[in-house]
């Protein structure tokens, strides 16, 4: 009961933060909004004990990607968008309860059709979640694909280097 | 499992894949040394030594029975050694090439060759996988790098362009693959192929059949099969020369053995022969019709790969074990003859203008004016046309004869028709190297370019094996021999 009320909180305020993203008009604001929906994600991933990804949502999205993303932002020097003389509210309103009506159709022919998955039950989740598990797996069952790739990254960034660079060769 | 025996188990499992630690070990090697000595004359040659030696150890274990390592996630001996030494000997002749060309046009950077070895890195691991996760990771390995290759040139914006829509369409083409790679894994459970395969015997569903479809369009654009094709005559035109016969051969070959595994190991054949035979069809016609009206000889060549994708998945198509092993024969005579093709092609922009500005017209009467070039060119025409003697005219026969034993005989005759079609601009090309006139303000009149002798091996080399992979057969009876029907029993157990 504590696990589907802390969920349905987290994934409201994640909804907002995403629709606060899309609508605000200043870039950094924007940024800001899409940290708060990350760290929601991240709390979503701890309550169904997937714990490893949630500390890597934080780290690598709400910490690496988000610095990236306001570097840009602050390099490019974005203004902030001149406000809307109005809004218009009433189709805002139809355009959301016109959705919420078309997901919850599509969810009962999805069910009445059966082809809705089954959660994973949190007991499933325990054992996959954890980063002890992962990196077992990681580095045993998966180590070839793994080291393949960190050439792929590693490929990557030279090849970035090699066609940004200023001067050309 | 406790530590020390899956530390035990990696080990016996670098000794199966040494052929993939020298060529990635050698590639990390080359960007350090690389950056301590930029543009030593040794970087070309570790590139090369480190591939040739993977040919060497590829080659040897052929006849090595068919096994897996790194926990079923790769396939080795048989005929992912065979697809390897084909992978690893395409890059190997593509350095040679490479090393006189890149001096010539200007851009002798050492990370070409780093990159070359990590794209053979992802070729080997695609073409020896036995697991979506082992196609993905290889698939994209080989694409990042060659994206990285085709648009090296930054002076020319040709390269550039085409560098940017090959990675524009090709991150569009993994989505597809990724998704189709979800699809599959949620629908059965599991990513390896044979465990793929029994779970769809059970059950196959909407979703296993969407996922199978995603992977297919993936791989279709992959091995440049119409109508996934649009990015292929650019990207060949634009990139640097040597690298479009590195790619063009050595990532289809690997592109294509995967597809033959997933398609021989993963899915019930019966299901999927007849889509096949429909995108070969496409695949053939656009292709050869397309090509007719060409004048860029390299653009000529992108669109006569497209038709060489085609009558592979002719052998495909028919879904037997002879159309298997026979779409792998036709593979490696196709790399040694577009090597052959793209290397002479190399040879022949001495003015400095790249291939993507060289007409038909710019090369008339060079037959002539270099014998060698014109006379090696005529048997790479030739065979890419399928004339007897040389190995072109088996290799269709390899791809041809498993679909008319699969009652596919149209699927044979618009292939045989089609490639009757494909002589006419092979050969002209031997028509304006032979029989037209230099014309007066012929571009290549005030230069004189000289042929290195590494090129010139290569191409002698090409030559020699065309026929005599064309004359004797054992070429044909050892690839004849991989994806028995026991095999695939023993890897379901």
């Amino acid at each position: 009961m504590t696990a589907s009320i802390l969920f349905f909180v987290l994934a409201s305020v994640a909804i907002a933060a995403a629709l606060g993203m899309l609508i605000s008009r200043n870039p950094v604001n924007s940024a800001l909004w899409l940290i708060l929906n990350l760290f929601c994600v991240a709390g979503l991933y701890l309550t169904v004990n997937a714990e490893f990804i949630a500390v890597i949502q934080v780290l690598v999205y709400a910490g690496a990607i988000m610095v990236l993303f306001l570097f840009v932002i602050m390099l490019l020097n974005l203004s902030v968008l001149p406000d809307l003389k109005r809004i218009e509210w009433r189709r805002i309103i139809a355009f959301i309860m016109g959705m919420g009506l078309l997901a919850m159709l599509m969810f009962i022919v999805a069910n009445t059709l059966d082809m809705v998955p089954d959660p994973v039950t949190l007991q499933v989740a325990a054992e996959t979640g954890s980063a002890t598990s992962l990196a077992k797996v990681l580095f045993t069952q998966y180590a070839m694909p793994l080291e393949v790739i960190g050439i792929l990254l590693l490929a990557a960034t030279i090849g970035a280097v090699v066609i940004a660079k200023k001067k050309p060769v | 499992m406790d530590l020390s025996q899956a530390y035990s188990m990696m080990m016996t499992d670098l000794g199966a894949t040494l052929f993939l630690l020298i060529v990635a070990v050698s590639g990390l090697v080359l960007v350090v040394f690389d950056a301590f000595k930029p543009r030593h004359v040794a970087t070309p040659w570790i590139a090369g030594l480190a591939l040739s030696a993977g040919f060497v150890i590829e080659m040897m274990s052929i006849g090595a029975p068919e096994g897996l390592a790194w926990y079923d996630m790769m396939r080795t001996g048989g005929s992912a050694a065979f697809v390897n030494s084909l992978v690893l000997g395409s890059g190997a002749l593509s350095i040679i090439l490479t090393v006189p060309y890149l001096k010539k046009i200007g851009h002798n950077i050492g990370e070409v060759y780093a990159m070359i070895l990590f794209a053979t890195v992802g070729m080997l691991v695609l073409g020896a996988a036995n697991n979506l996760v082992t196609v993905f990771v290889g698939l994209e390995t080989m694409s990042i790098c060659l994206y990285i290759l085709t648009g090296f040139v930054r002076s020319e914006s040709g390269s550039t362009e085409s560098a940017l829509k090959y990675f524009l369409l090709g991150a569009f083409s993994t989505g597809f693959f990724l998704y189709g790679i979800a699809l599959i894994y949620g629908a059965t459970g599991s990513m390896e192929f044979g465990a793929i395969r029994i779970a769809a015997e059970q059950s196959a569903g909407v979703m296993f059949w969407g996922g199978v479809s995603l992977l297919l369009v993936g791989f279709l654009f992959k091995v440049s099969a119409a109508p996934f094709h649009m990015w292929t005559p650019d990207v060949y035109q634009g990139a640097p020369t040597t690298i479009t016969g590195f790619m063009s051969t050595a990532s289809k070959a690997a592109a294509f053995a995967a597809l033959v595994v997933v398609l021989w190991k993963a899915l019930p054949a019966e299901r999927w022969a007849d889509v096949l035979a429909v995108f070969a069809v496409i695949t053939m016609v656009i292709g050869n019709v397309i090509a007719l009206s060409q004048q860029n000889i390299k653009r000529m060549l992108a669109y006569s790969s497209i038709a060489h994708a085609g009558y592979v998945l002719v052998g495909l198509a028919s879904g037997s074990q002879a159309g298997y092993s026979g779409a792998l024969f036709y593979l490696m005579v196709y790399t040694i003859m577009n090597i052959g093709a793209f290397g002479v092609l190399a040879l022949l922009e001495w003015d400095g203008k790249e291939g993507s500005e060289q007409t038909l017209e710019s090369l008339a009467g060079v037959g002539y004016r270099k014998p060698f070039l014109g006379w090696t060119m005529a048997v790479f025409m030739f065979s890419l046309s399928g004339f007897p003697p040389l190995a072109g005219f088996l290799g269709k026969w390899a791809v041809f004869a498993p679909a008319i034993d699969a009652d596919l005989v149209w699927l044979a005759i618009i292939g045989v028709l089609t490639s009757a079609v494909s002589a006419y601009y092979y050969l002209r090309v031997l028509v304006v190297f032979f029989m037209k006139p230099e014309g007066e303000n012929s571009p290549m009149a005030e230069h004189s370019f000289d042929i290195p002798r590494s090129s010139a091996a290569v191409l002698i080399a090409c030559v020699v094996l065309l026929v005599v992979f064309g004359v004797t057969t054992f070429a044909l009876d050892v690839t004849s021999g991989f994806f028995a029907a026991d095999t695939v029993t023993q890897f379901l157990g």
